[in-house]
């Protein structure tokens, strides 16, 4: 019982090791030309952030050379020393934070406008593809591309404008080294790739460490969820222990990931935080010899020391973004993917002209999913205007299918579906939706009011709500919600049993007064008399000259009771079609599948 | 304690939030004072730099005079014993953090996963599913990080600060009121930004929310957004919550930079100060060249801190939030629970009753009023209702997945509250509509009925069952692996599980929730024969959509408005003119399928 919300799987992490540099510079390439500006900005703020904390440090050893030590020998303070001083300490001061301002606030807008701005293509490209692109993927997988992973992928660029900063400020480090002394810069030149090396040493290890760590909390996430929705299985057979103990076991290895990586943590963490601090022991060590010697200024000694102090901390901007690199490599990959994946669905330019019920035709329809057999194999129709067809069939006859492809959110591999004689295909997406509305078997309810529910912002009139509404017997509930239309629905509103929603949406697609209404099995989770009650409303309308020409994948006996014409499918060819007394007459595979009903009925006395 | 959960939690309400958590992971309690003393003594290492420093400097090197090599070897060595002490005991101090802290966690995780399944509220709201997830899940994720990095991270920032003010304090009072001063501004300011930090993040929380509801619909309604070729306004929408999101992280992000910035500047206010000051004091004797210069360090080991604690400041209080949502659910009193003192089930075939059983969800009007009825041994009762009739709650009431608020449910003269679980579980069970699979094998599936049950087993209840065909007709038999929520079986087929399930488990009294949703017939059919057969020689209570169900059914219990409205045979109720004949009428209506039935309309 694996968990499939991974956001990483560690064995992902590891092929990216391998060419994680390469692909990280295209990543961050990518992500410096996106955002040129700002991020020139951040950099340079960050340099003068670094070169500040240079300046600090040689502030201290001027102060050392010119105001404290002559203070001191001479007995009295030197005034226009210690003016200087604390203007010089008070300017680095305010330099520094407006470094700090610029790079914090700047960087962190360049990563928030990365990811917005990635989040907005990866949308578009989710609503460009089409269905049979979506059906090839888990729906989870693509909201963590369009959120998680797209946060990874940018991660990187947090840290980023800092490491680059501090790259300025360890060479402006060794060049007030340098100039202070060269001997003494010799501990620096040991110290700083030695930081710099331990670092990286340091991502490295972790990285995969925390990346396992990562894909077992995906697991625990998956095992809570699978547990949680089936709660009312595992209670009623007692399994709440067995079930407790099953969790346990995924947050025990998590835990134990956990601490793999905290030890680690624990190991480096002193280590790094312990070498500025031997190195300004060494300086001290090396430095009193170079002043007894006179190759040195006191001054120089604590302008070098101090250094170590306040660079130690900064340069582990770089060891972050060297860590954050493979998990932003993983991100990236995965939202280019989606990018990059094409197949749009091209729309015609041809207004449907017909008005009323329209007549449906299709002519030879064969359709496969990719690669796979075919699942229609050579369908003609017609159904002419104002009609209710009733499809038919066992599972995996192809009914479902063939009501995609009435609305195109699949074409045919083969064969053209006709509206009026006019080919889907050359109609514009406007007009086709206005023409066809599908009710397909999920019940899809936005997080926003019933009335923009049902109108989906279309301009129409509370009349209409209502109406369709009234159509199909949701009148009552939603004048029983707290705030009528204006209700909110979804999460964070108001909840909707099954059927309830499922009438919602039914409305939402009368309200657009469709002139063919196809509806997949749109009915299952009402009560048999309100869909009996709602299959009446539509008939009339239609019988009136009102309503739709309609297509319907019949489960019911109701259902196939109200149709005109019923279309028994096979294996994804028509077998047969008539009324349903033809039908019953001429057909056995009709006549056994509809009497399955009566067999079973039989078989229960 | 239970207050709202969300918002501004305040210092008191904070700490009581940690204390409570704590003693809720008792793993990280037990020798916490010693890994906290432990992370005062880490911070010890950075303050042996100023001091060597001013050492070094008074030693000769500041007046470039005669050096006491000898003493400042001595001091080097002595400061490099106490770095490299320091740097174990930080890592001791880490490894021991880490550990408790996991360890801790996982109870607190796996005791609130355990306390989320004894919920009974849990079976009526599928909606709250998703938040009860994230208790187990992101809330305990964010309390560890809070553990091992924002909060030791106070910890430290706090001790060295402490360290550090003692070993100015020691060099010189005046100069540590100098550098103390400096601060001042910041530390009044901070209560400022704080408040303001906290509110922005609550934006940006609440916009994650919306934006990530509004980033689902193109991916979750994908082909209603193609249906009706609503692309440019899901796409407005999107739009709408990313960019809501990024002005909110924006916002935010620049009350953070300020923050962390005006730490900086206290520090430098505070290095002008101290050397300005120390300057003059020293000319006048009170202080020496060296201590000066190691103000200057010192003031160092206080900016970090400083600087990080208004950092951690905002996530700390998303810990402490996410901290208080897990206690405030374990807080949440499983209404259900097992009897203190558990009467034993007697043996046999058992009867049910209800005894003017009143039943209301918590604030809410009654969902079931004084219904009182007897179900007989062996006896087949089928209840039907509209939707919100009733007949769920009963069914629910009967398997003690809620207790009644009024009156008893008996099973064999017994109330189901004097039942222990363990013993009620074998002899009622519930099969609900949808029958859920979870993602492996058939084998385990089906187990999951019984967890004992051998091959043989397995393959005798198939066969009881009739479905030895089907069986036959799986890719890979009992192996079969069925997917996430067994969705690479149709749904009829999910239903024959749940009935495999419930045989092997082999209850004397079956509840069933009959499927609404539409299977195609030969399911249908095999489920029937199916049921029949598991039926068979139990007490059984079937909650019907369908009439066949209802005519088969030894008796028929009829719910409208929460009360129970008749109560007899399928003929005796179609013959009394009520509810029922109203209800079969349309059942037969849909039923017939002749041109007759049509004409109707």
């Amino acid at each position: 019982m694996s968990g499939n919300e991974t956001p990483q799987n560690p064995d992902e992490l590891f092929v990216a090791s391998e060419r994680v540099m390469s692909r990280g510079m295209r990543l961050l390439g990518d992500g410096i030309v996106r955002e040129k500006g700002l991020f020139t900005i951040s950099v340079v703020c960050s340099v003068l952030f670094g070169a500040m904390t240079v300046a600090d440090a040689w502030v201290l050893g001027w102060a050392t050379d010119h105001l404290i030590r002559p203070s001191f020998e001479r007995g009295e303070v030197v005034t226009s020393a210690l003016w200087a001083a604390i203007a010089l300490f008070l300017g680095v001061a305010v330099l520094r934070a407006i470094g700090i301002v610029g790079r914090r606030l700047v960087g962190g807008v360049v990563y928030y406008r990365l990811v917005a701005g990635h989040r907005r293509l990866v949308t578009r490209r989710y609503l460009a593809l089409p269905m049979s692109w979506h059906h090839r993927h888990p729906t989870g997988q693509l909201l963590s591309n369009a959120n998680a992973d797209v946060e990874a992928a940018w991660a990187v660029f947090m840290p980023l404008p800092m490491a680059v900063g501090v790259v300025a400020m360890l060479v402006a480090a060794i060049a007030a080294m340098l100039l202070a002394d060269v001997v003494l810069t010799l501990v620096g030149l040991v110290v700083f790739p030695a930081l710099f090396g331990i670092n990286v040493f340091y991502q490295r290890w972790l990285s995969p460490k925390v990346a396992r760590a990562q894909s077992l909390r995906g697991d625990v996430s998956a095992v809570a969820h699978e547990s949680f929705d089936g709660a009312l299985v595992v209670k009623s057979l007692g399994r709440e222990a067995d079930e407790t103990r099953r969790f346990a076991r995924h947050a025990e290895e998590l835990r134990d990931a956990n601490i793999e990586a905290g030890r680690i943590r624990s190991l480096f963490d002193p280590i790094l935080e312990m070498l500025p601090n031997l190195a300004v022991l060494a300086v001290l060590l090396i430095g009193v010899g170079r002043v007894q010697s006179g190759a040195a200024e006191p001054g120089d000694v604590v302008q070098v020391a101090y250094l170590f102090t306040v660079v130690a901390f900064p340069v582990r901007a770089i060891g972050w973004v060297l860590g954050e690199l493979p998990r932003s490599v993983v991100g990236w990959d995965r939202v280019q993917r989606v990018l990059r994946a094409s197949g749009e669905m091209p729309y015609g330019a041809l207004e449907s002209a017909g008005h009323g019920a329209a007549e449906l035709r299709l002519e030879g329809v064969h359709h496969a999913y990719g690669d796979g057999p075919e699942v229609l194999k050579g369908v003609d129709l017609v159904v002419r205007p104002g009609r209710v067809l009733a499809i038919v069939g066992a599972t995996g006859a192809g009914k479902s299918t063939l009501t995609t492809l009435l609305s195109r959110l699949v074409d045919p591999t083969e064969g053209r579906v006709l509206l009026d004689g006019v080919d889907l295909r050359d109609l514009t997406h406007e007009s086709l939706a206005a023409a066809v509305a599908v009710v397909p078997q999920g019940t899809f309810v936005f997080d926003d009011t019933v009335r923009e529910n049902v109108t989906l912002g279309a301009d129409l009139g509370d009349d209409a709500v209502w109406d369709a509404l009234r159509t199909v017997q949701a009148d009552g509930f939603v004048s029983a919600l707290p705030h009528g239309l204006d209700t909110v629905l979804g999460e964070r509103g108001t909840t909707l049993s099954g059927g309830q929603r499922q009438r919602l949406v039914l409305a939402r697609a009368l309200v657009r007064r469709p002139r063919l209404l196809v509806l997949d099995d749109a009915t299952s989770a009402l009560d048999p008399d309100v869909e009996r009650r709602i299959l009446l409303a539509l008939a009339e309308r239609t019988a009136a000259g009102d309503g739709p020409t309609v297509v319907v994948v019949a489960y019911r006996k109701a259902t196939i009771a109200l149709a005109d014409e019923v279309v028994l499918l096979d294996e994804g060819v028509v077998a047969a079609q008539g009324t349903h007394a033809e039908l019953m007459a001429a057909s056995d595979s009709y006549r056994r599948l509809v009497d399955a009903y009566d067999q079973a009925r039989e078989a229960a006395r | 304690m239970s207050t709202t959960g969300r918002g501004t939690p305040t210092r008191e309400g904070g700490l009581d939030i940690v204390r409570r958590g704590l003693a809720l992971s008792p793993e990280v309690r037990e020798g916490l004072g010693l890994t906290l003393t432990l992370a005062v003594l880490s911070t010890i290492g950075g303050t042996a730099v100023p001091i060597v420093v001013q050492r070094a400097v008074d030693s000769g090197l500041g007046d470039g005079g005669r050096i006491d090599v000898g003493a400042l070897v001595q001091g080097l060595l002595a400061a490099l014993a106490a770095i490299l002490l320091t740097a174990v005991v930080a890592y001791v101090m880490r490894v021991r953090l880490f550990v408790a802290s996991e360890r801790g966690l996982t109870t607190l995780r796996v005791r609130a996963f355990r306390h989320v399944h004894d919920l009974s509220m849990l079976t009526q709201n599928a909606e709250r599913r998703g938040v009860l997830v994230s208790r187990v899940t992101s809330d305990i994720d964010q309390v560890s990080l809070f553990l091992q990095f924002t909060g030791i991270m106070l910890v430290l920032s706090g001790g060295q600060i402490v360290v550090a003010t003692i070993v100015m304090a020691f060099y010189s009072w005046q100069l540590t009121i100098v550098v103390l001063a400096a601060f001042v501004p910041l530390v009044v300011s901070l209560r400022w930004f704080a408040g303001r930090l906290s509110r922005a993040y609550d934006t940006v929380r609440r916009s994650v929310g919306e934006m990530l509801a509004v980033i689902a619909e193109p991916v979750v309604g994908a082909s209603v957004v193609r249906a009706h070729a609503i692309e440019a306004r899901t796409q407005q929408r999107v739009d709408g919550g990313i960019d809501a999101n990024l002005s909110a992280n924006v916002r935010a992000q620049k009350l953070v930079a300020v923050t962390f910035a005006s730490a900086g500047l206290s520090g430098g206010l505070a290095i002008a100060g101290a050397v300005g000051v120390g300057v003059w004091l020293g000319v006048g004797g009170r202080l020496s060249v060296g201590t000066v210069i190691a103000f200057a360090f010192l003031v160092g080991l206080v900016v970090g801190p400083v600087q990080n604690a208004t950092q951690v400041l905002t996530e700390a209080q998303n810990a402490i939030a996410s901290w208080r949502r897990v206690i405030d659910l374990l807080d949440t009193p499983a209404e259900v629970v097992d009897p203190a003192d558990p009467v034993p089930l007697p043996d046999g075939v058992l009867g049910a009753d209800f005894e003017h059983v009143t039943f209301a969800y918590p604030d809410g009007p009654p969902v079931l009023q004084d219904v009182d009825v007897r179900i007989a041994p062996r006896q087949r009762v089928a209840v039907v209702g509209e939707t919100g009739s009733g007949k769920t709650t009963f069914a629910k009431l009967l398997t003690r997945l809620m207790d009644p608020r009024d009156g008893a449910v008996l099973l064999g003269g017994t109330d189901l509250r004097d039942v222990a679980f363990a013993d009620l579980r074998r002899h009622v069970l519930m099969v609900p509509q949808e029958g859920f699979l979870f993602d492996a094998t058939l084998r385990e599936n089906l187990r999951y009925g019984r967890e004992d049950a051998g091959e043989s087993d397995l393959l005798d209840v198939v066969h009881r069952l009739g479905l030895d065909d089907w069986l036959a007709s799986l890719p890979a038999g009992l192996d079969t692996e069925v997917g996430q929520r067994g969705e690479s079986l149709s749904a009829g087929e999910r239903q024959l599980v749940a009935l495999l399930r419930s045989a092997l488990a082999d209850p004397e009294l079956l509840v069933l929730d009959e499927a609404t949703s539409a299977v195609d017939p030969h399911t249908e059919l095999r489920t029937t024969r199916a049921l029949e057969r598991l039926l068979d020689g139990r007490t059984s209570v079937t909650i019907a959509h369908r009439l066949t169900t209802a005519e088969n059914a030894d008796r028929v219990l009829v719910f409208d408005a929460g009360r129970l409205v008749e109560d007899g045979t399928h003929a005796e109720l179609v013959a009394l003119g009520g509810t029922y004949t109203r209800l079969h009428a349309s059942w037969v209506a849909q039923s017939q399928m002749d041109q007759g039935a049509r004409m109707e309309t």
